[in-house]
């Protein structure tokens, strides 16, 4: 019997960090954002929270992109 | 389709009923968290992730060309086993449902599968290693992957403190949560449904209605898309309550750590080679991210049902599936009768589920009395006063009632003592 240990911790290595990257970009977006909204109810603004907020917004939507990528071919 | 036999006819329909279980058993696992956080109303969740099963189904064209990945030995598999295996895979997925549990479709194929071909040519049949390496492994490599990484997503959120108050976080984790269920539905459908196709093609193939190696035809992949899709749609509420609510209470960070590492398990598990259940990998997320947030607590009584719940699908389907096919091996009087034991089990089944209907209405309700009332919680019932009983007759059994002479002209003479017990 063959148990193909290195493929198990290759995907329990790449779960781990793809996850926890991911969360953790989204969250660090959604602060972002809600770092804007306060700015916006003060009456000023805060271009470099919401530029940063897109920006990762946009890792993860191009990290679901790849996800589609994957799940097609 | 003139050279369709009514044996093949019987399979590619019971081929399609296993799909359509497999469509709403799973429902759960694209969808439980975000309907129990709110992200998505349960209609719209259902219905969403229906769409993608549909699309999924049609979106792979790489059918799976073994339907127990090496498991039994295939060749010269007779139609008769094939029809043993889906019945021992169908009669579990609906009696883990009636169950709220959820556990792995795939699993119960293979053990319909093995004990359908056990019965059928004896043990030799069966690849003892492949099951180790496809079927145990995965299923404990599954929820501790996909839960530790949840756990560790849902510490990083929590440690990130985006404001609950600010719209955009409300927003911000709702739109996460349906993109990484959106996925994961659409990883289901292409998975499961291809493997319908491939059950229906090999059946195909061992009657000779379509060239071994062949394609499936379009009716076939347009049969076991919808059949999922409309599975899906149904929506196996009782599995989507014990993920959502039943396994740990979620708030929205949670729900959303917990469905990107679903989705992140299934796709990369998929692609590097060493596949994890979906239903195992959902469920270890979910128990992750219960255990990632600080006082969260994991359910462990439901989680120990469900534990044994997989420990038992792969023998319980396995032996359905052998006694199916003893009963197929008579002739045409055992298929027939297998196929009216199949309609009356699940009949059964359906019946003593509308005793206490799960639906879209109360999915997300919070009384979780879904532990069966066994000893323990019928004592537990009967001791604890409930506060609106009016009185203390009401929990007093038939000896304590008459120590207490308390004539109280306004109660009921007598009320039935077992009524406190319910």
């Amino acid at each position: 019997m063959k148990i193909d240990w290195a493929a198990l911790g290759s995907v329990f290595g790449v779960s781990l960090l793809a996850t926890v990257a991911l969360v953790g970009l989204f969250s660090l977006g959604i602060v972002g954002l809600g770092k804007q909204e306060e700015a916006a109810a003060n009456g000023g603004s805060a271009t470099l929270a919401r530029t940063g907020a897109y920006a990762c917004f946009a890792l993860c939507a191009a990290a679901v992109a790849y996800g589609i990528y994957l799940i097609v071919v | 389709m003139e050279h369709i036999t009514l044996l093949l006819a019987i399979v590619v329909v019971t081929a399609l009923v296993f799909d359509f279980t497999n469509g709403f058993h799973d429902t759960a696992n694209a969808m439980a968290t975000t309907i129990s956080t709110g992200a998505l109303k349960p209609k719209t969740a259902v219905a969403m992730s229906a769409v993608l099963n549909l699309v999924g189904a049609f979106l792979s064209v790489e059918v799976a060309k073994t339907i127990s990945g090496g498991i039994i030995n295939e060749e010269g598999i007779r139609t008769e086993v094939i029809f043993a295996a889906l019945v021992g895979a169908i009669l579990w997925n609906l009696l883990t449902w009636l169950l709220g549990l959820p556990s792995s479709s795939s699993h119960a194929l293979f053990g319909g599968l093995i004990g359908a071909a056990v019965m059928s040519a004896g043990w030799s049949a069966v690849n003892g290693s492949t099951i180790v390496t496809k079927v145990l492994i995965p299923a404990v490599a599954a929820p501790l992957v996909a839960g530790l990484a949840a756990m560790a997503a849902t510490k990083l959120t929590y440690k990130i403190k985006a404001k609950p108050e600010a719209k955009a976080t409300a927003k911000g984790y709702r739109a996460g949560q349906i993109a990484s269920a959106g996925l994961v539905s659409l990883a289901h459908g292409t998975n499961d449904a291809q493997k319908t196709m491939g059950i229906i093609t090999l059946a195909l193939v061992t009657q000779g209605v379509v060239a071994p190696g062949s394609n499936p035809p379009l009716w076939v992949i347009v049969s076991a898309g919808v059949a999922i899709a409309a599975g899906t749609y149904l929506g196996g509420w009782r599995i989507i309550r014990t993920m959502g609510k039943g396994l740990t209470d979620l708030q929205p960070q949670q729900g959303f750590a917990a469905q990107t590492s679903a989705a992140t398990v299934i796709l990369a598990s998929s692609h590097l080679g060493f596949s994890l259940s979906t239903t195992q990998s959902c469920s270890g997320a979910v128990m992750g991210a219960g255990l990632g947030r600080k006082g969260g607590v994991v359910r462990w009584s439901t989680a120990t049902r469900m534990f044994v719940a997989w420990g038992l699908t792969l023998p319980a389907a396995g032996l359905v599936g052998a006694g199916a096919e003893f009963l197929t091996k008579q002739g045409p009087w055992g298929i027939a009768a297998v196929a009216v034991l199949l309609v009356s089990g699940s009949a059964v089944i359906w019946t003593l589920s509308r005793r206490k209907p799960v639906d879209h209405h109360n999915v997300t309700a919070d009384d979780l009395d879904e532990e069966p009332a066994g000893v323990v919680t019928t004592a537990i019932a009967a001791v604890t006063p409930p506060p609106a009983a009016g009185s203390v007759a009401a929990v007093a059994d038939e000896d304590l009632k008459t120590t207490i002479p308390a004539p109280v002209p306004t109660d009921p003479a007598a009320p039935p003592a077992p009524a406190a017990a319910v």
